[in-house]
């Protein structure tokens, strides 16, 4: 079946979406910051969006390399 | 319910009658002032009418009005502001060849609205381990969302009937996965999406009688982008979404750098004899779903690569479809 590799790639990025939304929860939602009056949000929205900006490239990152090990033969056209 | 029954009945067939019946009368405006382009890919190189995007957002903002005059939501004007806004995107771009930074960045802009309206929650919800709360980091997920829902379709659009036959079966996933989450007012916009683009789809479709173009396709994609912001399915429609994601992160991961396609010298697809479709052997050539599917195989049809991209989409829906079911399980 033509493009059978890449039902084999939308499969593990559904898998790497539900992963990386799991670490996301368990990750982000814990990070509240208090103390700090009126910038407790800001802080604390600065800190999860950098946390997140990671979880992203790093997530691109483990795509990129899966994709390579997919398409490995195709990818050499 | 019935009632939401009803109203779904009625929006459908206004949005598809509506593109239906203009699009045709579109397509004869569009020959008359010369408003063609060359479909390389086919025997004879003929002529085709373009854009098609007035006709899609005329059956988009008939059905919408209908549809709040039924349900007065806030989230409908949303839907109808940012998506009419991408059309006009399009058009300039239709009309005038902009930089590759254009269409994203008009995009995001076109997100304001969503915002000002506050037509959604910050809360982002993942399937199985609940919701996360981003309170301000969700003010950029909403604008990089519209720019990536618009692009990804519009870089989709390269063969006869793909922007428009992925938009309907990634359209009636997203429309499944809101009636499973029970929010039927957004489901029955999302069913706008899935007969305006099915509608289109009729002339569309090979041998095409009308390309979408940029503001077609930015209309399709930014509607999809901001059903899934206020309808809160960010993640389902990411996963329906799929193999236009493949394509867009395929593209740039080879290119590394945001460009035009028109702007690349070295084409990823090359012609046959027959008119069939191969993969090019260049190594500059920029890697896509439409080359990956040709890679290692015999040469196809255009009408055969775009059967294999409606596979690969309702596998996508499928796991959309899912997805949308485990949102309501809760480890």
């Amino acid at each position: 079946m033509s493009g059978s590799s890449l039902f084999v790639f939308i499969f593990a990025m559904w898998i790497l979406i539900i992963i990386g939304g799991e670490i996301s929860v368990l990750i982000l939602a814990p990070i509240e910051i208090s103390g700090y009056g009126e910038f407790d949000l800001i802080i604390s929205s600065g800190i999860k969006a950098i946390v997140s900006v990671g979880l992203v490239i790093t997530w691109i990152f483990i795509l990129s390399k899966v994709k390579n090990w997919i398409f490995r033969s195709q990818l050499k056209v | 319910m019935q009632q939401q029954i009803l109203v779904a009945i009625i929006v459908s067939s206004i949005a598809f009658f509506s593109v239906f019946v203009i699009t045709p009368f579109l397509i004869k405006a569009l020959e008359k002032r010369n408003s063609v382009v060359k479909d390389y890919h086919r025997k004879g190189g003929a002529m085709v009418a373009r854009p098609g995007g007035p006709s899609l957002i005329v059956g988009i903002l008939i059905s919408g009005i209908v549809l709040y005059a039924f349900f007065p939501k806030i989230e409908i004007i949303a839907i109808l502001i940012t998506t009419t806004l991408a059309f006009f995107v399009g058009l300039v771009d239709d009309k005038k060849v902009m930089g590759g930074w254009f269409k994203p960045l008009a995009l995001a802009a076109t997100a304001i609205p969503i915002l000002l309206l506050g037509a959604y929650d910050s809360n982002l919800s993942f399937p199985l381990f609940g919701d996360v709360k981003i309170p301000l980091l969700y003010i950029g997920v909403v604008v990089i969302m519209i720019s990536i829902t618009g692009n990804t379709i519009n870089s989709i659009d390269v063969l006869n009937g793909v922007a428009s036959g992925f938009m309907v079966i990634a359209g009636s996933a997203l429309t499944i996965s809101l009636i499973i989450l029970q929010n039927y007012e957004i489901a029955i916009a999302s069913l706008i999406l899935v007969f305006v683009s099915f509608a289109f789809y009729k002339y569309h479709k090979f041998p095409s009688k009308i390309f979408p173009g940029d503001s077609g396709a930015l209309t399709l994609g930014a509607m999809y982008g901001t059903i899934a912001i206020v309808g809160q399915v960010e993640v389902v429609a990411a996963v329906a979404l799929g193999p236009a994601i493949i394509n867009s992160f395929l593209f740039l991961s080879s290119m590394k750098r945001v460009v035009e396609h028109r702007e690349i010298k070295a084409k990823p697809v090359s012609l046959t004899e027959d008119f069939k479709l191969k993969a090019s052997s260049d190594k500059d050539a920029s890697v896509t779903l439409v080359r990956l599917i040709l890679a290692g195989g015999r040469p196809l049809t255009e009408k055969e690569i775009a059967y294999v991209i409606f596979r690969l989409s309702i596998f996508s829906g499928i796991l959309a479809i899912i997805t949308a079911f485990m949102m309501e399980i809760s480890l």
